[in-house]
């Protein structure tokens, strides 16, 4: 009974082993939230959409030590951020940064917005300056 | 028919979007930030023997191809008897870089199917990998004399990808020597 309970309690062990590296990363609190909020929005370049952080290619799990190691080092999300890009191109982050070159991504849904009431505008203006009794009159 | 016009147009222009992201090739292939940069330094013990290095430093001075490869990589099996040709052709010295493996299970692979490579580096942990931007072997950089990186191609190389990509863009157009 000993014994199986040695070998039951073995076996959990060895299995957790196996589990995806999420686990804490940093004492620090703060650090560590860091560190979550980073590699959840990078994306995993080898799996493409999802980030490194759900992701157990052998690529996720050297970003996620190479982001622990830059944040150990002191380096700001900006630098960790020109780290990414320098390598995989803008891509690699699902948070795109407002460069010249991603500034479409971020006004391209306001322009849409802008387009989309100015044609419903133009569309109200019409029927408004249609005969009110129209429909009416038809079904007469 | 006139207020159906614009809507037509607009549904047709879709299209026309649509087709030619279906016709953009592989969805996985994205522009390489390094084209045109310097080529990342590195120097990492070769493949079979540890006590060597290898790296950006022992391929100036010549046009070289820089080969991501593992023993895991399925297409890296497919691309590499073209890559044993090529090194037969002496067009161009092939360095390898042995990306996430494991250093017995890579020298078994190359003692079984021949070694196109001049000398591979050994990534054991994926630093270079990460520093050259790979996300997927079999990756293939094409790096000029004076070790800028003039091309990168995702996925397994072939005859035709090298004449048009690689040889193309050297100043020899990647005649034997």
């Amino acid at each position: 009974m000993k014994r199986l309970l040695v070998l039951l309690v073995s076996t959990l062990l060895v299995s957790t082993a196996f589990a995806i590296d999420k686990g804490k990363k940093f004492d620090d609190p703060a650090m560590q939230a860091r560190y979550e909020q980073l590699i959840s929005e990078v994306r995993c370049l080898q799996c493409q959409n999802q980030s490194i952080k759900d992701s157990n290619v052998t690529l996720a799990a050297d970003l996620r030590r190479e982001i622990a190691r830059m944040i150990d080092e002191g380096q700001t999300d900006e630098e960790i951020a020109e780290f990414l890009v320098v390598r995989y191109g803008e891509f690699a982050l699902y948070r795109p940064r407002t460069t010249g070159k991603t500034m479409i991504l971020w006004i391209a849904p306001f322009l849409l917005v802008l387009f989309g009431g100015f044609a419903l505008a133009r569309v109200v203006k019409h029927r408004m300056s249609l005969p009110i009794d129209d429909d009416t009159a038809e079904e007469r | 028919m006139n207020r159906y016009l614009w809507p037509l147009i607009a549904v047709a222009a879709l299209l026309v979007f649509l087709v030619m992201g279906l016709r953009h090739g592989d969805p996985r292939a994205l522009p390489s930030p390094f084209i045109g940069k310097p080529a990342p330094q590195f120097e990492l013990p070769t493949l079979k023997n540890p006590e060597v290095t290898v790296g950006t430093e022992k391929m100036a001075g010549n046009y070289a191809l820089v080969n991501v490869w593992a023993t895991w990589c399925v297409m890296c099996r497919a691309e590499h008897p073209f890559l044993l040709d090529l090194a037969d052709s002496k067009s161009i010295p092939i360095y390898g870089i042995n990306w996430r493996d494991s250093r017995p299970e890579a020298i078994r692979w190359l003692n079984d199917l021949g070694d196109p490579y001049l000398a591979s580096a050994y990534d054991e942990d994926g630093r270079v990998g990460i520093d050259w931007g790979v996300y997927g072997a079999p990756e293939t950089f094409l790096v000029d004399p004076e070790g800028t990186v003039i091309y990168k191609h995702l996925g397994p190389l072939d005859p035709v990808i090298w004449e048009r990509e690689f040889a193309s863009r050297m100043a020899d157009g990647g005649q034997a020597k």
